[in-house]
């Protein structure tokens, strides 16, 4: 019959694998996979019902207002009106801080450390250091630079102002930068530098023509990682004075602007998500979440794509 | 025939090109040493001005039954601490299943290629801004999760906090563990086939033993982030103000971070009791040893790992 023709062939194999695993399934073993998977799939489930909730909210005030939301002064009063023009521009002003102060600082510290810095107590010292700098809560740096830059050195920073906030989330991405860096010089084989020191070139030559070349993928993937944290931070920025009601933006010049008051993009969003105002919590809000989430994505992605398309092995 | 005379000093290059390689040296050296006097800052400003505070405030206002409203000069540490271990407490419920879940099958159980579609999911959670979780919890986790299955919460609840705070940390607990899995190495895995143990056996008793201090490490890690999350706990915990002690997840409550937040955005706009701005730095100060503490605690664990394998 047709029916018992197609009854599967036993093979030894077959019959051998079954033989080794015992006459039972393993139940027990079956529903701690599954278990392990649901873990992760409710996280992407997490993910997707986040995403969900902001693009629902937000993709409306978007379509209509486009960009006259982007472009549109802020204001917690008026949320017909009300735009992410001015968090946006400070958002980018304070990235560009970070990317001054921040990049330079640590990728010299990062250089120093792995290439000329001795093995002694000191240089341990300052590694522990550094690790420990990373996990210390952003709102603890916002009071550095409350008591530091705010009060101490308000006469070149002229206060609460834009300078003062670049410098502080610059001070909170240092470690993030130096470790990242260190990471990727460490992964430069030391038959590379011996090359350059064989051939007569100082230690700045071999590091400048032969060890940056190799490490800048990895360099500039914890740069990028930087920027996104640094886009996403809000709690120092509010500890040194962000604007989150009205901002007065004239004529001012580059200098002016520095020592200007200034607002971001994540502490406009946290100001209009605690507004009684119906239509700024529950509107506003997820349209400016969906341009936060857009950039900093964007910026996580490029790190991730830039580390696994340059990934090397020696 | 004159012969040219080689001196040893002939050898060490010329004078300029030394010089150079001092100065790039020791601008690298000062770059270093930037990092060692924030970390000096941020002890000296946070320890000065909460030494002003610990000095001149009365002791019981410390304790004070009252709870913490430091705009009236009851400053309560008991209320905030618990209120950050409450908070702590409940994501770490949250992150420690689903984060050593998702490491132990992204590790052990998944293929190469399933891992590298699974992984980013993770790595792009990681990349959500606090701000954002916290906006989550107010308009799904409190509404639709919390006050769903518990109908007595108010809508601001340190569940729906701790739940959020829970989904931040899950990505670092996976990811510092999954490393820890994937360090132990492969003829362990395979003595325990030989032996004719199973997949989960061989997961359960021999990989995971294995692999628990990284995975102990993070899991404290995990809590170190848990207990300085601020945004999440300042948009959706409520209490602005202040709060009484409480350790019920479905009222409001106060963390030391919202609390810090709120005194510091109201610092230029109401002035409250002579010590208020004062007590910021105090509490600053308490959060910074804390998580302090529980970092070396992790770097701790990490380095047993290291040393093993």
């Amino acid at each position: 019959m047709a029916v018992a023709a197609k009854k599967p062939q036993v093979t030894t194999t077959d019959a051998v694998r079954a033989r080794l695993r015992g006459s039972k399934v393993d139940v027990k073993g079956i529903v701690f996979e599954a278990l392990l998977l649901l873990a992760l799939l409710l996280s992407l489930a997490i993910l997707v019902s986040l995403l969900v909730e902001v693009v629902s909210g937000g993709a409306g005030v978007l379509r209509e207002r486009g960009m006259d939301f982007l472009t549109g002064n802020l204001s917690v009063v008026t949320a017909l009106t009300a735009g992410i023009g001015q968090g946006i521009y400070g958002s980018l002003m304070l990235i560009l801080i970070v990317a001054v102060v921040a990049f330079p600082l640590g990728i010299g510290a990062a250089i120093y450390l792995e290439e000329y810095a001795p093995d002694t107590r000191f240089t341990r010292f300052v590694n522990v250091n550094i690790r420990n700098l990373a996990g210390v809560p952003s709102i603890v740096y916002g009071l550095l630079g409350l008591s530091i830059f705010v009060q101490m050195l308000g006469s070149v920073t002229g206060g609460k102002t834009l300078l003062t906030g670049g410098l502080t989330l610059a001070v909170l991405v240092l470690p993030i930068v130096i470790i990242t860096s260190a990471e990727a010089l460490r992964a430069v084989p030391s038959s590379i530098r011996e090359a350059g020191f064989g051939v007569g070139a100082t230690q700045w030559q071999v590091i400048r023509s032969h060890v940056l070349p190799s490490a800048a993928p990895g360099i500039l993937t914890g740069t990028v990682l930087s920027i996104a944290r640094a886009l996403g931070e809000t709690a120092p920025l509010l500890v040194v004075g962000a604007v989150t009601g009205f901002l007065a933006t004239g004529g001012a010049n580059f200098i002016e602007q520095l020592q200007g008051k200034f607002t971001s993009l994540p502490t406009i969003i946290y100001r209009w998500s605690t507004l009684p105002n119906a239509s700024f919590r529950e509107q506003l809000t997820p349209a400016a979440i969906i341009v936060l989430l857009a950039v900093t994505l964007l910026a996580n992605a490029t790190a991730i794509i830039l580390r696994n398309r340059y990934e090397r092995k020696w | 025939m004159a012969v040219k005379q080689i001196e040893l000093g002939g050898l060490r290059g010329n004078p300029g090109r030394r010089r150079t390689e001092r100065v790039v040296k020791s601008l690298f050296l000062a770059a270093a040493a930037t990092s060692v006097v924030i970390s000096a800052l941020i002890v000296l400003s946070l320890a000065g001005k909460a030494f002003a505070f610990i000095s001149s405030v009365e002791v019981a206002r410390l304790f004070s039954p009252a709870g913490w409203f430091p705009r009236r000069g009851s400053y309560d540490i008991p209320t905030i601490v618990a209120g950050t271990f409450v908070i702590a407490g409940i994501a770490m419920l949250v992150a420690t299943p689903l984060g050593l879940g998702a490491a132990v099958y992204l590790s052990e159980y998944a293929k190469p290629r399933l891992r590298r579609a699974l992984k980013p999911i993770l790595e792009i959670l990681a990349g959500i801004p606090s701000v954002v979780l916290g906006f989550f919890a107010i308009t799904f986790i409190s509404p639709e999760v919390v006050q769903r299955f518990a109908e007595s919460a108010t809508f601001f609840n340190m569940a729906a906090a701790g739940i959020a705070v829970g989904i931040l940390v899950t990505p670092i607990v996976a990811s510092v563990s999954e490393d820890a899995l994937r360090a132990v190495p492969a003829a362990l895995r395979e003595a325990s086939y030989g032996m004719g143990a199973r997949k989960r056996t061989t997961t359960i008793r021999v990989v995971f033993p294995a692999a628990v201090s990284g995975i102990i490490a993070a899991l404290i890690v995990g809590l170190s982030r848990a207990v300085g999350e601020t945004m999440i706990v300042a948009i959706a915990a409520g209490s602005t103000g202040g709060s009484s002690f409480t350790l019920n997840p479905l009222e409001p409550g106060q963390t030391m971070t919202a609390a810090m937040t709120a005194l510091a955005i109201g610092s230029d706009q109401v002035k409250g009791a002579e010590l208020t701005f004062e007590s910021l730095y105090f509490v600053g100060m308490l959060l910074f040893l804390m998580t302090l503490l529980l970092n070396v605690a992790g770097e701790r664990f990490v380095r047993r790992v290291r040393e093993r394998y």
